[in-house]
Order: structure tokens, then C-alpha cells, then sequence
């Protein structure tokens, strides 16, 4: 006899811990598969967690989460050859109770995150992969089938949180496989060093934190960023760039990351550091363009699975939890009222993601992921002129400053053109108002 | 600014639980590699897998495959890469991913 739950959760990221802690907590029967050897083992983040999402399915999650840093200054700069121009903002009102962002471990939370999970009843089996959506003779997904001997489950509802390359919901044709410039792919290093010279190098005590968000040269023209976050005893630095610029291009993610961490404004911050992992991951990257379709009959798709990452603000991971959050919450309803989780009732997860923030700001920056791929002056040509712009302007050498602002004004003119300049404004004011 | 990047000092670092003979990507067929103009995944693969072979073709370890889905996004127009996870528990192990 096959074994039945009222709900299968699929994958133990962040997407997928929110479904089924939600579920469980309700009182559902939830079984949880990970492919990995444990919760995380296939996670890769930047990373920084934003609370808002997690308080609101663990309120009290600050007790015992296994955070970093809570944020207490952003930094974003933008690098030329061997300079940087930056913003910095840094507040000590971000050193309150409840701090609203911090730097994290992803592999730390996935298995404080799975620990809740069971405690509040949630079935989890790791190392076990899903090869399959089992479905009945009209289509509707009753269960899963996995590499395990007799591996199969069924399920009133199937919730899919596989992650970005979601072959899941790709191999049943649900979704379509993912165009290279909707996808970016992000190599990053944890590097260990003396929690001492964290705090001596970015200006910092206790458990505050930075963060370094890093546009401009090292990217070679390549629609892309880089990072660098600071953690308690470590600090994770990272890029990434559109696979389809990849694609066109001659250089290696890993020889980017290698020269990133070789700039000359980088490289005193991490010198003495000891790496001890190499990772990448693909992002989604698409927008609100790029969601596909996200439930059916017994089936509903969460997390970067669902294209669920607003890149303009970096966020990603409190998308993927209230996508989870809400699904399950859509099957909570559905069985409190004895209903079917067929694709009429399921069309309530959708309404409820249109009314969140999820898909406003999705929808909000839809275009800006096309501007941003048709225009590469904003990672080539701008960071050149502007760091060439401030260098004349600091550096006092009795040139007259009337000279100094022709001079640099006939620089941007000289690589953009008037139109062009004006032109490249109202295209960032329109994919972003 | 010219760097020497060795990959395999990376990938040394990571924890990996080598599924032995039962590679979870493979190449379709050699002949459309050969003919492939641009061999993206020998530069787009961040554990670079993919390497440029004296016939012309490409060769493909998976040892070190950080399990991320490029080569199969860049190869999506010639659908010469199969593409499926590690069986349960296999594969890379991010110790703090």
C-alpha cells in the first residue's frame, strides 16, 4: 500500500522550510524531501536574511537562530580599475531589540530551520531525490515517485521548492527551461579570519556587521555585481553575471571572483583570510516576466523555483519564505473547509502572492531586467568615467575647478553622447518608478 | 592585472560525496560538441567540468560539479547535455553554502 500525506513538500531551502513548518504547525500530516545528505547540503546564499518573513512564521525565531551579524551599515560601490566611488549608509539604529537584517550562514539556518520543522511534527527524509510528479489519469499530481527502492509517495498536494532549476515542474512541462538572460550565475567564497580584524577593518564591535554591495569594472561590461558581507568569524565575497553574457564572453566566474578579490580596494579587507569552500548557484533573475505558471491540479511551485528573486533590492530568500508560507497556507484553508487542492482552489495561493509584496514589486520592476541587458554602458562605460571624474576632481594639481567640471562633463558626453545620457536616465526613472 | 586561477585549490576545499561510475550529467553526442562554434561550457562552468579535448570535441568530469544548471542553460539551443541531479545524498556538500 502506498503511503499517503495531506501534503509533500519538495527540497529544504528556505522556500520549502517555510511550507512545511506552516503545515506542520497546523497540524497537517507533511512529508519533506531533501536530496542532500542534510538540510542545506544543496544551498547556496550570499547571504543576508531579511526577519520580517521569518518573524512572521517564527516570532520568536531570535532566541536560538544560529544569525551572523545584524547590519548596521550598507555599502555600495562602484569600482573602477583600481578605485572605487561608494555610498555608505550606517546607522546605529539598526542596533535595536529586533534587528531587521542580518548576515547569515545559509547552512546554519537550513538546519535550525529543519529542526523546527520537526518539532512541530513535520516528517523529513534527506538524501532522497524526486524524479518524478506522479500523476492520475486526468493529470492531477497525486504523489511523488524517488530514487529510493518503492520510492513512492502520494500526497493531497505536491509542493514544489527544488530550487532555481526546478526540473520538476520543466520535465512534467510546466514550466519552460530557463532563457540565459533571465539567469545569472553567482560564484562565491567563504573566507575565515580573526573576528578581530573584521571589526578593525570595517569599523565594527560585537556582532554588528557590513555589507558591501560592488558594481562596476570587475564584471568586464558583464550585466553583474559582486559582494561582500561580513559574518562573525568569516567573510563571504561573491559575483555574478548574466549567463547569457557568460555565454558570450571569454572569462571564467572563477577567474572574475579571483580578480575581485585582487582589486586593490578589496584586497586589504580579506588579506589573512583562509578560504574553506567554493560555491556557485544560478539566480534567477527574469522578474516579474519570468514567473511561470505557479499551481495546477495538486501542485504549486515556491521559492526560485517560481522565479520568486526581486534583483533591483537583492532580495530573494523572504520571497522564497512567503511564497512557501502562503502556499501552505492556501492548503491549510482548503482542507479547514474540506476542499479539493485541485487548480480552482489553488488559484487562491495566486491571488494571495498578487496581493503581497511578492508580486507588486516584482511587477513594479518588470522592465528593468531588459534595460539592464540592452544597455551594458551601465556596467562598462559609467563606471570608467565616473571614477575617472572623481580622481581629476580630488586630485588638487592647480587646474582651475571651471576646467576640471568641462572637462569631466565633455568625458561623459565624449562616451555616451547627450541623447545618450538623457536617454539611459529616463530608462532607469521608467524601470524603476 | 593577470591572475593564475587554479580551480582544483578551489574545489579542494568542498566536501563532495562521489557517486563512483554513475556520472549525473552527461554529453549526448560527441559529434555536435565538435561542431558546437562556441563550447560555452568550457568557459561558463564555474568548477570547470568542461574542457576543450585534442580531437576537438569536449571532455566532462563531473567530480567536481558544484551542481548549479549552466551548462545545461548555455546548452540549451544544441540539447547535447544531460542533465539530472545526483542520486539522494551524492554529489557536492556545501559545508556552509
Amino acid at each position: 500500500m502506498v503511503e499517503k500525506f495531506d501534503a509533500i513538500v519538495i527540497g529544504a531551502g528556505p522556500s520549502g522550510n517555510a511550507a512545511a513548518y506552516t503545515l506542520a504547525k497546523q497540524g497537517l500530516n507533511v512529508l519533506q524531501l531533501e536530496r542532500g545528505e542534510y538540510p542545506g547540503a544543496k544551498n547556496v546564499q550570499g547571504g543576508i536574511m531579511y526577519a520580517a518573513e521569518l518573524e512572521k512564521i517564527i516570532p520568536d525565531f531570535r532566541e536560538d537562530c544560529p544569525t551572523e551579524r545584524h547590519i548596521i551599515e550598507q555599502r555600495i560601490w562602484l569600482l573602477g580599475d583600481d578605485n572605487y566611488i561608494g555610498t555608505n549608509y550606517r546607522s546605529d539604529a539598526f542596533n535595536s531589540d529586533k534587528p531587521n537584517r542580518y548576515t547569515i550562514i545559509r547552512a546554519n539556518i537550513d538546519k535550525w530551520f529543519s529542526e523546527k520543522i520537526r518539532e512541530a511534527g513535520g516528517l523529513q527524509i534527506c538524501e532522497t531525490t524526486v524524479t518524478e510528479l506522479i500523476r492520475d489519469a486526468s493529470g492531477k499530481v497525486i504523489g511523488v515517485r524517488t530514487d529510493r527502492e518503492g520510492g513512492e509517495i502520494h500526497a493531497d498536494v505536491v509542493i514544489m521548492a527544488d530550487g532555481v532549476n526546478a526540473l520538476l515542474a520543466r520535465r512534467t512541462g510546466f514550466q519552460q527551461e530557463l532563457a540565459p538572460q533571465n539567469v545569472a550565475l553567482a560564484v562565491k567564497e567563504i573566507l575565515f579570519i580573526d573576528p578581530e580584524l573584521i571589526q578593525q577593518r570595517f569599523g565594527l564591535k560585537d556582532e554588528e556587521g557590513v555589507v558591501i554591495e560592488i558594481m562596476g569594472k570587475v564584471t568586464k561590461g558583464m550585466v553583474g555585481t559582486a559582494f561582500l558581507y561580513t559574518n562573525k568569524e568569516s567573510l563571504t565575497i561573491g559575483i555574478g553575471c548574466l549567463i547569457s553574457d557568460f555565454k558570450e564572453g571569454s572569462i571564467p566566474p572563477y577567474k572574475m571572483l579571483e580578480d575581485l578579490k585582487n582589486h586593490p580596494v578589496i584586497k586589504p579587507l580579506i588579506e589573512g583570510a583562509e578560504m574553506k569552500e567554493y560555491a556557485a548557484h544560478m539566480i534567477p533573475e527574469g522578474g516579474y516576466k519570468a514567473v511561470p505558471q505557479l499551481y495546477g491540479d495538486g501542485w504549486m511551485v515556491v521559492g526560485d523555483a517560481a522565479h520568486f528573486n526581486n534583483a533591483a533590492h537583492r532580495e530573494g530568500s523572504n520571497l522564497a519564505m512567503a511564497s512557501g508560507r502562503m502556499a501552505a497556507e492556501t492548503v491549510i484553508e482548503l482542507k479547514q473547509a474540506g476542499k479539493p487542492c485541485n487548480a480552482a482552489n489553488l488559484a487562491a495561493y495566486k491571488k494571495k502572492l498578487d496581493d503581497s509584496f511578492i508580486m507588486k514589486d516584482l511587477k513594479k520592476y518588470r522592465n528593468l531586467p531588459g534595460i539592464m541587458h540592452e544597455n551594458k554602458q551601465f556596467f562598462g562605460a559609467y563606471p570608467d568615467t565616473l571614477t575617472a571624474a572623481a580622481h581629476s576632481w580630488f586630485t588638487v594639481d592647480s587646474v582651475d575647478k571651471k576646467t576640471k567640471e568641462k572637462e569631466i562633463m565633455k568625458s561623459f558626453v565624449k562616451k555616451r553622447s547627450i541623447m545618450g545620457l538623457v536617454g539611459d536616465a529616463i530608462k532607469l526613472v521608467r524601470a524603476v518608478r | 592585472m593577470s591572475i593564475v586561477v587554479k580551480i582544483e585549490e578551489k574545489l579542494y576545499q568542498n566536501r563532495y560525496i562521489v557517486d563512483e561510475s554513475r556520472p549525473h550529467i552527461q554529453i549526448r553526442n560527441d559529434a555536435v560538441c565538435k561542431s558546437c562554434e562556441s563550447q560555452a561550457c568550457t568557459v561558463c562552468c564555474p568548477a570547470a567540468c568542461y574542457t576543450k579535448n585534442e580531437t576537438g570535441s569536449v571532455t566532462l568530469a563531473t567530480d567536481g560539479c558544484l551542481e548549479c544548471g549552466t551548462c545545461r542553460v548555455v546548452c540549451q539551443d544544441k540539447e547535447n547535455i544531460q542533465w539530472d541531479y545526483p542520486r539522494g545524498g551524492y554529489g557536492i556538500s556545501y559545508k556552509f553554502g
